[in-house]
């Protein structure tokens, strides 16, 4: 049976119960064909021509038989819709704490980065029993991260962030597929995502070439590209000062409210005239094409270290915008 | 040959066929039943264009490493196969062929209302279909059936532009087709055909026109959007441009969603018509079988979002996405139900047509009920982008679309060419191509739950045994095509005589010759009874 499984592997804490669903699902499409199929056959037979000139009475039809089976249709799917969202919305946010991962999908490669600063190529480690969200985005065309043995499943948008998590069950090796057709080795886009005990992953995590971590690197690019001569740290610089930012409101000219996530961020670097900050000119330019999107989450991971390192004094100078 | 004597005598009768033999009369025609079988030539040569990708790409998956072709050209192999068999092959079928021909005679009228139209609806097909054809000569395109931005638009370097051309084009074609059934079923039906006295296929013809008149303009202005960006790199789709990536699934699935139903609601017309008549039933519930058709077109236009459940699309968006897609399940449970309520105490023959209609009755309850995994948002988001997508879609526009077509052409068959087939052999060719149709893709639904994605030009080991089992099954499936190719033809020249009404049927397309004269009938008929008046005299005439 290696050869010919009827069901993936179950390997994340939501895969039983999207099995659940899928094996309602499948009795239900099972008794159905079957009860359509049984009813076909037995009126075929029980009902065929018999001489060429039967002519059976007319039935118009019978009104308690379509509400009949108008309603129990209904409440069938009914039953499935409530179950499937909720299964869905319980879900579609990460838990606290998760462990962060970034994703990058290009033609026809997944690149992944540690906060710790590891990257890989088609490989992703991850620890047992730990909630792990991933936030991805694409360098050219529309990818799909797709993990079979965990049924999760999530477009990556070149020029935005998408995010999915899980929490893996079950050690071992499954697939990784790139679920949206992309071009020429759209099949080849595939890797593996690796599970390990909590122990066995922290010497991963210590062996590997650690380098620097997202934050360190998003501080070198965040150097080279001048950012600090006007993002000054007192909030006196022509652009805000990012201390305390990340995950905090923040006022804009239009009188709009916005959290500081990383879609906002990653927004404000590629296209800065979309939101501006209450106070502040429209004067940065734009680094669509000048960072790269590993580089943009560096960024990213570095100013959300300044938010949460800085937070007490971050949030005095931000005074003026949270009002 | 004795049969060869009788020809004289056989084509004595003056009728649409015999009238004139020239090449001028059949390009240069006005009579809806010439231009229904220009478009029955047509269709059929790009079924089997289409077909014979599926022959390609059903070979190469019999190994993981991919048995036959590079995967560039596999990608072509896919979006040709679906470009061809949706848009010049599923979406004509049964409107442009069938609905052709029959809506005039049906509603007692001598021709469409705009006769002129619907020949220039047919050069628009073709133009189209050439521009399609040009570009799977010139190199192919390999952007998949939905063309999805910024691949298409920004990536792609092959003939996206010439199948965008040809898609933009085909679309009027559908758009004239529609509106040419619309006016006619409004205007021109005979007297005492009420709404309620037509026949259920009229109601799915006109159902579809609606669809095809709201819905093609839209996919028009998207192919326009794409040809834009990806000719002149204006920003719209591809964010590196400004544009929103999503922006394109949006508006393609606002057309391409109803375009199922474009498919799927004529068939539903056609197997309505073969219950009533070979079980002699009124079908069971007919106002609410016709409400239902027109209930499919108006919810069909508000489902697209469940395309795009994994796409990050907001969870509340999704939400109601989901309910209205549960909610269009409904109305095609309801047909299948009073479908299945017609056979009760009816006299029920097993003449070839009811084969297939009795097929479709079960792929497209198969294709139904499988939707309710993809309507559900937990088990969507597993099965979004894999093959149990494929199979589900096949079940209903192959298994549902195609076999209501084949059933529709054998039952009008000897109205349409004056002739009879052989009905054995018929009969085999339907369990044939049942048995077949479930073999190539029962497996792809398990392929897909076990996580293989589709379109993919090679895959894991693992999921060898039933992509072989698939690959077998379509073997069966191509023969079961042919066979009727084979029979049909040789029935128009060696077939038994057909009379007016062989099989006993209602409807006034039955009570003109086989094959009609041009102008239908010789006197307009006066219709005094209701549709499928199939009781004797005294419950007939209430």
């Amino acid at each position: 049976m290696q050869n010919f499984p009827f069901q993936p592997d179950q390997a994340s804490t939501i895969a039983k119960s999207v099995d659940q669903l899928y094996f309602f699902l499948t009795a239900v499409t099972l008794f159905f064909t079957a009860l359509i199929f049984s009813v076909i056959f037995y009126f075929m037979i029980k009902y065929r021509r018999r001489s060429p000139d039967e002519r059976p009475h007319a039935i118009e039809g019978s009104f308690p038989l379509e509400v009949l089976w108008t309603v129990i249709p209904t409440l069938i799917v009914a039953l499935i819709f409530v179950w499937g969202s909720t299964l869905y919305f319980r879900n579609a946010e990460p838990p606290k704490g998760a462990m962060e991962i970034f994703v990058t999908g290009k033609q026809w490669m997944w690149k992944i980065e540690h906060p710790e600063g590891q990257r890989e190529i088609n490989e992703l480690h991850v620890p047992l029993g730990r909630p792990v969200k991933l936030t991805m985005t694409s360098e050219d065309v529309i990818h799909d991260f797709f993990v079979p043995a965990f049924r999760v499943k999530k477009d990556v948008l070149p020029g935005r962030y998408t995010t999915l998590w899980f929490e893996a069950t079950k050690v071992g090796t499954f697939h990784l597929f790139c679920a949206q057709y992309c071009g020429a080795f759209h099949a080849g886009m595939i890797g593996s995502i690796i599970v390990q005990e909590p122990d066995e992953y922290e010497r991963w995590l210590a062996g590997g070439t650690p380098g620097e971590s997202m934050e360190q690197s998003g501080a070198k690019v965040f150097q080279a590209n001048g950012c600090q001569s006007c993002h000054l740290a007192d909030g006196t610089g022509l652009g805000p000062s990012l201390l305390g930012l990340y995950g905090n409101p923040v006022k804009l000219t239009t009188g709009e409210t916005v959290t500081a996530d990383d879609a906002y961020i990653r927004e404000s670097i590629v296209l800065p005239k979309a939101k501006i900050v209450l106070g502040y000119t429209p004067i940065m330019p734009s680094f669509q094409g000048r960072m790269t999107e590993e580089q943009i989450s560096n960024v990213i991971a570095y100013i959300r270290a300044l938010g949460k390192a800085q937070a007490p004094s971050g949030a005095a100078t931000k005074e003026e915008g949270k009002q | 040959m004795s049969t060869a004597t009788q020809e004289p005598r056989v084509h004595a009768q003056r009728n649409y066929l015999n009238t004139d033999y020239g090449w001028r009369s059949w390009l240069f025609t006005l009579d809806h039943k010439r231009i229904a079988l220009l478009y029955l030539v047509s269709i059929t040569f790009f079924f089997l264009i289409g077909g014979s990708f599926a022959v390609l790409m059903r070979i190469h998956l019999v190994e993981p490493q991919g048995a036959l072709v590079q995967p560039e050209t596999y990608n072509k192999l896919f979006t040709l196969h679906g470009v061809v068999m949706i848009f010049f092959f599923l979406i004509p079928s049964i409107p442009a062929v069938l609905g052709n021909f029959l809506v005039p005679l049906m509603i007692g009228a001598r021709d469409l209302a705009f006769p002129k139209l619907n020949l220039l609806s047919w050069y628009i097909y073709i133009v189209g279909g050439l521009f399609t054809l040009y570009s799977a000569i010139a190199g192919g395109v390999d952007t998949g059936w939905t063309f999805y931005t910024p691949y298409s638009s920004t990536y792609s370097n092959t003939q996206v532009t010439a199948v965008a051309i040809g898609v933009f084009i085909t679309g009027f074609s559908s758009i004239l087709t529609g509106l040419n059934f619309i006016v006619t079923i409004h205007k021109m039906r005979a007297p005492g055909l009420t709404w309620f006295r037509m026949p259920l296929f009229l109601w799915a013809m006109y159902a579809t026109s609606i669809i095809m008149v709201l819905g093609t303009p839209v996919l028009a202005i998207t192919i326009f959007l794409l040809a834009l960006e990806h000719l002149f790199h204006v920003g719209i789709f591809s964010p590196a441009l400004g544009g929103d990536p999503l922006l394109f699934q949006h508006l393609f699935w606002f057309y391409s969603h109803p375009a199922v139903y474009i498919m799927i609601l004529p068939a539903m017309g056609v197997v309505s018509e073969i219950i009533a008549c070979f079980s002699r039933k009124r079908i069971f519930g007919y106002k609410i079988v016709a409400f239902s058709s027109v209930a499919i077109a108006v919810l069909g236009f508000l489902v697209w979002g469940h395309h795009m459940f994994v796409t990050g699309q907001s969870v509340y968006a999704g939400l109601i996405f989901s309910l209205l897609s549960f909610l269009v399940a409904i109305p095609s449970a309801i047909k299948v139900f009073n479908w299945t309520a017609t056979l009760y105490k009816g006299s029920i023959s097993y003449d070839a047509p009811m084969l297939y209609a009795m097929g479709f009755i079960g792929l497209f309850t198969m294709g139904g009920l499988t939707g309710l995994f993809l309507a559900s948002l937990a088990t969507d988001v597993h099965l979004n982008g894999t093959y149990f997508i494929v199979a589900h879609f096949h079940y209903i526009m192959v298994g549902g679309a195609v076999m209501g077509y084949l059933g529709g052409i054998h039952f009008w068959w000897p109205k349409i060419s004056g002739r009879k087939y052989p009905n054995m052999w018929a009969g085999i060719a339907a369990v044939i191509i049942f048995i077949g149709f479930n073999l190539t893709f029962f497996p792809q639904f398990i392929l897909g739950y076990l996580g293989m994605p589709r379109r993919y030009a090679f895959y894991p080991a693992e999921y060898q045994v039933l992509n072989v089992m698939s690959s077998a099954g379509a073997t069966v499936l191509g023969v079961g095509y042919l066979i009727p190719l084979i029979y049909l033809i040789w029935s128009m020249r060696y077939g038994p005589i057909a009379e007016p009404n062989p099989w006993g049927a209602t409807g006034l397309e039955w009570k003109t010759s086989s094959p009609p004269p041009t102008e239908n009938f010789a006197e307009i008929p006066i219709v005094t009874e209701e549709a499928y008046a199939y009781a004797p005299e005294e419950a007939a005439g209430d």
